[in-house]
């Protein structure tokens, strides 16, 4: 008997990165944007996802856009799925049965319940999570964090690495920054150190104010015009 | 709280470099951690001491090394080591950091028990052997 050491220099969640890549190769073949939205539970997830459906159904011009949602939720809920589908677009429910975030792995059976020769633009609504999400890669195309400001402004300190892999940032709630304790200077500053330069978009989802500025953002990233 | 889901696939990579080893058993597991991977030993440990019983990795031992989390500014190019928190320059207080080490999540290696001397290290024993006049 001999004992040796075998090198394997592997990365820990390589396995979740190569089916990532998969479900990226499998959106871009039907030409489709990936989104993948993630944040704290309560800080206006859905919210965001269906003032998007919204305005990109009518008004904003390129629209309407056909959609698809995919709802995580670590309890076995269909309330946001429910929603999407309500406001008229295919949405599929994981659940994840009390893991933490989505993985590559449950985004791939996901889709294979999605018409996905029909839709330009997928939206992944990951389990409401500030830790978990951010070390999951999906295959999306670009990740986008909302914080709300009922939160805090501390929360890039407290929460460093979900700041870190994000595209852009959607502050949602601006309506209530008369009535909560928030320096938004403050909470900038800490996004700055981990992310800087990173787009924000301060907005309301329940006055819409902001919305606009976001989808035309967004849109411009269904189109490939940026 | 997805440390299952990571020893999962420490797991995975481990028993299939062991099996690849025509290993008869796994004895030590080297991870290699940065400061910012936000992932809990003890819980690892927890997990795998559960999931690894009845596998090749059974009564394996994990061995996390640590690295630190290196930063460089993206103003004047100082490049520090990060102690405590994240923090902007110690020089010029610029907040446009760029992170250089500190996020690594890998295996590294494995140390097994095998049943014989790996073939390549006995062909070329016999070589250097023939080799004697």
């Amino acid at each position: 008997m001999t004992t040796l050491r075998v090198p394997v220099v592997e990365k820990i969640l390589s396995a979740n990165d190569r089916l990532a890549e998969q479900n990226r190769a499998r959106l871009d073949q039907c030409g489709i944007f990936g989104l993948n939205i993630m944040a704290a539970p309560g800080a206006g997830k859905t919210s965001t996802i269906l003032r998007t459906i919204e305005a990109l159904s009518s008004g904003t011009p390129g629209s309407p856009i056909a959609l698809g949602v995919v709802e995580g939720d670590t309890a076995a809920v269909t309330i946001d799925a429910d929603k999407i589908i309500a406001a008229g677009r295919p949405a599929v429910q994981i659940n994840t049965g009390g893991e933490c975030h989505i993985d590559a792995v449950m985004l791939s059976g996901a889709l294979n319940q999605l018409p996905l020769d029909q839709i330009e633009l997928l939206i992944v609504e990951n389990v409401g999570n500030l830790i978990c999400p951010a070390a999951f890669s999906l295959g999306t195309h670009a990740n986008v964090l909302i914080s709300s400001v009922a939160e805090g402004d501390d929360k890039p300190y407290k929460y460093p690495n979900i700041y870190r892999g994000i595209d852009a940032l959607i502050i949602n709630k601006i309506d209530l920054l008369p009535y909560v304790e928030y320096n938004l200077d403050y909470f900038r500053r800490g996004v700055e150190l981990l992310n800087p330069g990173v787009l924000t978009f301060p907005l309301s989802c329940r006055t819409g104010e902001g919305v606009e500025r976001w989808v035309e953002w967004l849109l411009r990233k269904v189109k490939r015009e940026t | 709280m997805h440390e299952l889901a990571v020893t999962e696939s420490i797991l995975n990579i481990a028993t299939r470099h062991a099996e690849q080893a025509q290993a008869v058993r796994v004895t030590v597991v080297h991870l290699v951690m940065g400061q910012l991977s936000s992932i809990v030993d003890d819980s690892v440990q927890f997990y795998w001491d559960m999931i690894s019983a009845d596998t090749i990795c059974a009564g394996a031992q994990l061995h996390f090394e640590r690295k630190p989390a290196t930063l460089q500014c993206l103003e004047c190019n100082r490049v520090y080591t990060l102690s405590g928190e994240l923090s902007d320059c110690p020089d010029c207080h610029s907040a446009r950091l760029k992170i250089v080490s500190g996020e690594e999540f890998y295996l590294e290696s494995i140390e097994v028990e095998a049943a014989q001397e790996p073939p390549r290290q006995d062909a070329l024993t016999s070589i250097r052997e023939d080799a004697i006049p």
